[in-house]
């Protein structure tokens, strides 16, 4: 018998506890389970650790990762830069192995962190209340819709098309469960912003909601003031929004939102391939009863000190059952904690300061590309860190010669629209250094 | 103290390079209205004001780390180091979704492995890695179903059945996915009833949610003929997957019939539960509804593995990109640690502690249901009111002043006063001794000193707190001063 | 003239008005109420319809119509003071006063007596 560092019980101690159950092996322990099913699993014996790890890492390494890449995608999950303090804080067994907070008592730090993070994502969204997390940005946008047609009862989501493609996909999942027709409502083809007029013509009395990107997909920013006066008020403006983004716009709370929805990874989550990260989700104080998700709230002990609890739990699905608010149980806590750290750490000004280097570096290579022979910035829009460029050559291509070069161009958007052949998406954020912009406007001129 | 109360302005915890600014501005470009008015409150603190601040909080903590968790329907087992190590890899950590397949072979090749093994655990024959906690898997399971219907042209199954034991998140998955909810009730041994599965179950029955063993820790043994019983009259059976601990290597939901599977990685495959999250919620199915998985799916053509969008009857995407990626590789690190002995062997130790500790308890509170028990069991906590006045919460409460976390209390919900204990396989007999004598400790003070009981706990950062008053008039977020 | 339901509510009748709560033992039993969601001024309901949902820290607990009518009046102060339930659930905690359609219903519910008895039975 192979030892196993993480199973306790030695051939003795097995003895001595099946003669205290009154059994005399442990097969006898299993026979309520049908015979028949008895299996042999078909996938390798155990290893030892330092094989398991030597196996994993050499796999990790037929991988290209971001650290030795020139990055200029984006597309929903962005490079940034993140302090060592945040995984290393992040990392202690307290955290990262404690479940959900049920007993209140012996979870006040984690209450205590969620408290602290919904207030700071009050503070980006403008919204009055946060719950402490979602999945991911495209499924808080998808439960973003069923709250709304909880609250008003219609039975409509019109979605623009220049939101990210995988939350529109979400959208319909979500409401293909919930019997919600999903409408697109086009996107202006000069200014990459949701065409206004086609999102008036298709107002009805049954449209709970609308839902747009603050910036969208084509990294263009949606003036929702517009969007706003474009719906009448007992239509939901539920809007997507870039964290870091929120650091220089307006507040979507003061500009008419009634649901703010969005992906955190950009603040300080690594990307790991898309997760996970966690979806932030916030809303009007007047809605908090229907909101989903856990939501923790500030309150005091027998003696008047303070502490902190899950409120408004009979939202919930261990409670409330069928008639739950929505199903999520586990959400993104531990994600939540590292965004946590991260916001403490950079502060008010670091994250302003990391937009508008963001926005610095992205404006100043599109200006470069203008004066491009062979490439064309695609809207005229007003943009925050990612913009859209027309090639007049291959895109793939393009991209397969960059990669040479250490470079991860631009994102190939005719992957996700047949209408948008060899245009590419490109991203800045704060940790593309001058002297990279440089190169990879360098090899755009000689590529084209 | 929050760490917003920590804050002089001015000061921070972060520095980024020395760069020239190119002196692109927001302000030259957008109209006021959609520019920032007020900075947002967000803490001013120094590196070592946030390290402080936040290892303080996790000293607030109980974890598996720190001490015993025996959460009944949790699975709360130890999360291996080398899982974190193997995460903590820039070459699984820094991958961008969108990055080219081929630069990212070996990430798809460890999902395509994992997938595979989780197939063979499980008897299924093809799974999606995508879902992101157990919910998820069950939203997904039931849009499955949904979809199966549609394609067959079958509308007219509108039910779910659930039994009365069941996880809150089954009923409120298959609620979300648009089914009425059927409760199908427990027979006196805290298995399905036969009979009245047998009347509920008519032509407007799209399926079965089970879990199995299910919540009270029984196998449900007449899994044959509830399979045989669902199959006849149309309806698909789905397996909440909660539970796969107890039998990994010993049965398999394929092979008892179900059709469509989600197993929670965070807890069978021993990935950290992270306060809350992140988790991991695959979905097995049965070859016939391959074809309905979300997109994308993990291929492999003999050479590259290939991110595959095109699936026409898939019920679309179910959130972005490829899933919780960095919980999917601890999951894997796991199997790849444990093998196909290993996994067999935690199942028979997870049954056996469970056992050996029901049998050292049953002697201080009668357990709901008799007989051997799978991975956990229930206790029935009536006798603690009619004999000391207390109520099992206060039984849990007083648990926190000996370091340990409480069993689950009041669920599942056909058990009055229900005590519900998960030891794991992961736990030595010490301490599984210890908890047998700290219980009969409290069950001794609840007969001398029931108040003690009522006002635990006693050592904890706080006590209980005042939840009526929270609920009434939330507040969930700090303001400057209050 | 005060009666009372299997499911614990009261209803208390004034001419062809009846005033209608919880019992004070149903409130006993719920625990601290946190919320009420309302019903509307307006509508009408059939005698066992949902009339509400009162809501405890960890419960939600429908409560129904004793009686069939159109809700004439609700008790609005119970959205910003939902303990008064607990405090006074069979006075100041009232939550609907519904315009009878069949005063006949009434006949159908038990007196205090017959309901004490109910509440001992169940246990």
């Amino acid at each position: 018998m192979p030892e196993f560092p993480y199973l306790p019980q030695t051939e003795v101690e097995i003895e001595e506890m099946l003669r205290a159950i009154g059994v005399k092996s442990i097969a006898e322990l299993f026979t309520d389970i049908p015979e028949k099913f008895d299996v042999d699993l078909s996938i390798p014996a155990s290893a030892d650790e330092f094989t398991v790890l030597r196996d994993l890492k050499e796999l990790s390494q037929r991988n290209s990762n971001l650290n030795d890449l020139s990055v200029f995608r984006g597309g929903g999950i962005y490079k940034h830069f993140i302090p060592s303090a945040v995984q290393r804080i992040a990392g202690r067994g307290e955290f990262l192995t404690a479940y959900t907070p049920y007993q209140a008592e012996i979870s006040q730090g984690t209450l205590q962190m969620l408290f602290e993070y919904q207030t700071m994502i009050s503070e980006l969204t403008g919204m009055e209340v946060s719950n402490s997390s979602m999945y991911d940005g495209a499924s808080a946008c998808a439960e973003a819709a069923l709250m709304s047609v909880r609250i008003n009862g219609k039975t409509k989501i019109l979605i623009s098309q220049a939101v990210h493609p995988e939350y529109i996909d979400t959208v319909k999942t979500y409401c293909f469960g919930g019997n919600i027709q999903v409408d697109e409502v086009n996107f202006d083809r000069k200014s990459g912003q949701i065409d206004l007029s086609d999102l008036k013509s298709k107002l009805s009395d049954d449209v709970s909601a609308v839902i747009v990107g603050y910036p969208n997909f084509f990294g263009v920013i949606e003036d929702l003031r517009e969007v706003r006066k474009a719906i009448p008020e007992n239509v939901m403006m539920i809007v997507s929004a870039n964290p870091t983004a929120l650091a220089i716009l307006r507040a979507p709370g003061k500009l008419g939102a009634d649901i703010v929805v969005g992906e955190g990874q950009p603040l300080g989550n690594p990307p790991y391939l898309g997760g996970p990260g966690f979806g932030f989700f916030a809303s009007k104080e007047a809605y908090i009863r229907k909101m989903p998700g856990r939501i923790i709230g500030e309150t005091k002990d027998g003696e008047g000190r303070t502490g902190y609890v899950m409120v408004l739990q009979t939202r919930e699905q261990h409670i409330r059952r069928n008639k739950a608010t929505s199903n999520i149980c586990s959400n993104q806590a531990f994600n939540v904690l590292l965004a946590s750290i991260y916001m403490s750490l950079v502060g008010p000004k670091g994250l302003q300061e990391i937009a508008r280097r963001s926005y610095d570096k992205a404006h100043y290579l599109a200006k470069r590309i203008e004066k491009m022979d062979k490439v064309r910035p695609v809207f005229t829009g007003p943009f925050f860190s990612e913009f859209v460029v027309e090639f007049k050559k291959d895109l793939s291509s393009l991209n397969s010669k960059l990669l040479k070069d250490k470079i991860l161009g631009p994102l190939d958007l005719g992957e996700f629209r047949d209408d948008m052949k060899n245009h590419g998406l490109i991203c800045l954020t704060e940790a593309n250094r001058n002297e990279e912009i440089e190169f990879f406007a360098g090899r755009l001129e000689e590529l084209e | 103290m929050t760490i917003f109360d920590a804050t002089v302005e001015g000061r921070t915890g972060f520095r980024l390079p020395e760069e020239k600014s190119y002196g692109f501005e927001p302000i030259d470009v957008l109209p006021e209205h959609l520019l920032r008015d007020s900075r947002p409150e967000l803490p001013q603190v120094s590196e070592l004001q946030v390290v402080r601040h936040f290892t303080g909080l996790s000293r607030k903590n109980h974890s598996v780390d720190s001490g015993f968790y025996p959460l009944g329907s949790c699975t709360m087992k130890y999360n291996p180091k080398l899982n974190e190590e193997a995460a903590s890899f820039e070459g699984f950590s820094q991958l961008h979704p969108y990055q080219p397949e081929e630069t990212i072979q070996g990430a798809l090749e460890l999902m395509y492995n994992l997938q595979n093994s989780l197939c063979e655990i499980t008897g299924m024959d093809d799974f999606t890695l995508q879902p992101a906690a157990g919910a998820h898997g069950e939203l997904v399971g039931m849009l499955l179903v949904k979809k199966y219907f549609e394609l067959k042209g079958d509308t007219s199954r509108k039910k779910v059945i659930v039994p009365d034991s069941a996880h809150g998140t089954n009923p409120a998955s298959a609620a979300m996915a648009g089914y009425d909810i059927v409760e199908v009730a427990s027979n006196k041994d805290g298995r399905v009833d036969l009979e009245s599965l047998d009347r509920l179950l008519d032509e407007s029955v799209a399926a079965i949610m089970l879990t199995n063993p299910n919540t009270v820790g029984l196998f449900e043994k007449d899994i044959c003929e509830i399979q045989k019983m669902a199959h006849d009259r149309g309806a698909l059976l789905y397996y909440d997957g909660a539970n796969l601990n107890a039998i990994m290597g010993h049965a398999r939901p394929g092979d008892m019939g179900f059709d469509i599977v989600h197993l929670n990685l965070h807890k069978t495959f021993s990935t950290p539960h992270g306060m809350g999250g992140p988790g991991s919620g695959t979905v097995g199915v049965k070859t016939f509804l391959k074809e309905l998985l979300p997109v994308p799916v993990i291929d492999f053509d003999g050479q590259k593995y290939r991110i595959v969008y095109d699936l026409p009857d898939s019920i679309g995407k179910i959130r972005s990109f490829f899933g919780n990626f960095g919980v999917l590789v601890r999951a894997y690190a796991y199997i790849k640690t444990m093998g196909s002995d290993g996994l067999k062997r935690a199942s028979e130790m997870a049954v056996l502690n469970a056992n050996y500790l029901r049998s050292k308890l049953v002697e201080l509170i009668p357990t709901a249901y008799s007989g051997i028990c799978k991975h956990e069991f229930v206790l029935k906590g009536t006798k603690l009111i009619s004999e000391y006045g207390i109520r099992t919460l206060d039984l849990g409460k007083r648990l926190l002043d000996y370091g340990i976390h409480p069993p689950t209390v009041y669920f599942p919900l056909i058990v009055d006063e229900a005590i519900m204990i998960e030891p794991t396989e992961t736990e030595t007999k010490e301490t599984l001794d210890h908890f047998a004598a700290t219980i009969a400790t409290i069950l001794e003070e609840a007969k001398e000193n029931p108040e003690l009981l009522k006002l635990a706990p006693h050592t904890t950062p706080v006590g209980r707190l005042d939840e009526a008053t929270a609920s009434r008039k939330p507040k969930t977020r700090w303001s400057k001063g209050s | 003239m005060k009666k009372y339901t299997k499911t614990h509510e009261w209803v208390s009748v004034e001419g062809d008005i009846a005033t209608v709560g919880i019992s004070d033992h149903a409130q006993d039993h719920l625990g601290d109420v946190v919320y009420i969601d309302l019903p509307e001024a307006g509508k009408s309901l059939k005698k066992g319809d949902v009339l509400c949902t009162i809501e405890s820290v960890k419960a939600a607990s429908d409560v129904y119509a004793p009686v069939s009518g159109n809700i004439v009046e609700v008790n609005a102060g119970l959205d910003s003071s939902p303990e008064t339930i607990n405090s006074d659930a069979e006075g100041a905690g009232w939550i609907a006063k519904i315009k009878l359609s069949s005063i006949a219903e009434l006949d159908s519910l038990m007196d205090l007596e017959a309901y004490k008895k109910h509440c001992e039975e169940e246990g």
